[in-house]
């Protein structure tokens, strides 16, 4: 029994959290949260853009020097500090490091009401693709027949084929919340992440044995030497690695808050990190695969049909699947697992919000699920099942990303190490149970080299956006929307840091372990 | 498929794949520490 908490307050605390209630379930989790949207249509077109096999190079430089380093940051917070991310950051720094966690708060809010609509599109689309609804033009399908998309505005003319599997997505992830961190959260991760994997497998196998395979494999390996000497080719290789492992904005903190206190989090964490690169390496070939097909198909090359985002999956994918063989198969096996990896990022990024609510609140797991998740299914649905939903995501998305998410990650991580100098003693932490040893090297990386890196990114990114309007967008939508979202979230953020905690809740940080 | 392209694609899948196999390798290795506490989820 040498090994219970000491009885305090606090653990009674971690005890009416909830938990994972093993590793793997933990593991699981994490790839469910990292393993998203982004890994199936983003990395394939960002490496075959910036440099093809070349870019496999600032890819495990900007993994091994940036994206690791900073998840084990986020576990060393979330796992030290057993909160959420504004409970962690409170239990760290006191109540203004408080403001950075309801800063994360704000944008997992933000980022869940839009991510559920485009999950709701893949579901339709799964069932689209058993008799290829979208005939003959999938592009005009798309916009028209299925989103009936509208003028850029805001509206209230609801699309009914959008409208309900919304909903559906909605009280699925409700049901997921309100069963709790393992029953929901871990049982689904534990289903989906095998079933996502194996679903992926069968999908890159089959493109392999498609027409034309070789030639999108040829375009998206073969590396473009000269890239290398690009800065922006660099920027890329960072923005990619950390948009695509989910850190910096609050996702696991939360989690590694919900993990034993003796769990190797280093070990863990390289699994995690690693599984999540693994699996985009393996869309990277299954989607170029699929789109060296599509290019021997109508006679083109494959610059002519490589594209990322919605554009793949919703335009150029119904393409291939129209003409392979078997193409309901790869529709099938496409869309679902857009909706899987979908739906176990979602409920990351909404768990945030609802840990947040409940440790500030004391509530229970139940009421902080439905206080969170209806206004948030409210919101979605107001906004994307309606004609002028897609403009809307697309600004949200494109803003909140870098001027919410990556913005907060620079300014967390620049406060932890300069403000709070808490580094060292993170380190210290992991390096308790961890089996990976961070050294000297880990304090350089997360302290110096992660934020320089990611700066720079920023800079790069708000050039970009103040050059020219994003995405052709009228100026009111992007202030609004775009910018108004990113600020929207500060300002909540400083608000709810300086309403104070329910009495019930110990803001001091939970004692270390005694090491044996 | 080029060369270049296969030998890249080589490289990819072995350091990301390769490091992932030892990755499972090494927490297997360690004890696997289950929480102490009983964990609510009220």
């Amino acid at each position: 029994m040498s090994d219970q908490v000491p009885p305090s307050g606090t653990s009674q605390e971690q005890r009416s959290r909830g938990a994972f209630t093993s590793r793997k379930v933990f593991i699981l989790a994490a790839i469910g949260s990292a393993v998203g949207l982004g890994n199936i249509w983003r990395f394939p077109y960002v490496a075959y853009e910036n440099g093809g096999g070349a870019f496999v190079i600032p890819y495990l430089v900007a993994l091994l020097v940036a994206g690791l380093p900073f998840l084990l940051l986020d576990y060393g917070i979330g796992h030290r500090y057993r909160g959420s991310a504004p409970l962690s950051f409170r239990r760290l720094g006191g109540a203004t490091a408080e403001t950075l966690g309801w800063w994360q708060v704000g944008i997992c809010a933000v980022i869940a009401i839009y991510y559920a609509v485009i999950i709701a599109w893949a579901v339709r689309y799964t069932f689209f693709s058993i008799d290829q609804s979208w005939g003959s033009a999938p592009d005009d399908f798309f916009f028209g027949e299925f989103l009936q998309t509208a003028d850029p505005g805001i509206g209230l003319d609801f699309v009914g084929g959008v409208l309900w599997p919304l909903l559906l997505v909605w009280v699925a992830v409700i049901a997921i919340m309100v069963a709790g961190v393992q029953k929901g959260i871990g049982a689904t991760s534990v289903v989906f992440i095998p079933l996502l994997v194996v679903a992926f497998l069968a999908l890159v196998v089959q493109s392999l044995f498609l027409p034309g395979a070789a030639a999108g494999l040829d375009a998206l390996f073969t590396p473009s030497w000269g890239a290398l000497t690009d800065a922006g080719v660099w920027a890329a290789a960072f923005g990619q690695i950390f948009f695509s492992l989910s850190v910096g904005f609050g996702i696991m903190i939360t989690y590694a808050s919900y993990v034993g206190r003796k769990t190797d989090m280093t070990g863990s964490g390289m699994v995690v990190g690693l599984a999540n690169s693994s699996f985009e390496l393996l869309a990277g070939i299954g989607v170029f695969a699929a789109l060296g097909f599509m290019a021997q198909a109508n006679g083109v090359a494959v610059d002519e049909v490589a594209t990322s985002g919605l554009g793949l999956a919703f335009i150029a994918f119904p393409a291939i699947i129209s003409e392979a063989p078997a193409g309901a198969v790869i529709g099938v096996l496409f869309f679902g697992s857009l909706v899987v990896a979908g739906i176990t990022s979602l409920v990351s990024v909404i768990e945030v919000v609802i840990s947040a609510v409940r440790d500030k609140l004391d509530l229970g797991r139940a009421t902080a699920s439905l206080v969170v998740g209806v206004p948030a299914a409210v919101v979605s649905v107001l906004l994307f099942a309606t004609t002028t939903g897609v403009p809307i995501l697309d600004t949200a998305d494109h803003f909140i990303n870098r001027f919410g998410i990556l913005l907060v990650a620079v300014v967390s991580m620049l406060a932890v190490t300069w403000v709070y100098r808490d580094l060292d003693h993170l380190r210290d932490h992991l390096n308790r149970t961890g089996s990976l040893r961070l050294g000297s090297w880990w304090l350089v990386l997360v302290g110096v080299v992660t934020p320089a890196a990611l700066v720079y990114v920023l800079i790069d990114e708000l050039r970009a956006v103040l050059a020219e309007p994003y995405g052709g967008y009228p100026t009111w939508l992007i202030n609004s929307i775009g910018w108004g979202s990113a600020v929207l979230v500060v300002v909540v953020a400083l608000v709810l840091a300086r309403l104070p905690w329910r009495r019930t809740v110990d803001l001091s940080a939970p004692p270390e372990e005694v090491s044996r | 498929m080029s060369t270049s392209a296969i030998v890249m694609m080589a490289i990819a899948m072995l350091v990301l794949w390769g490091g992932l196999a030892l990755a499972i390798r090494n927490i297997a290795r360690t004890p696997r520490e289950e929480p102490t506490e009983v964990h609510r989820d009220l």
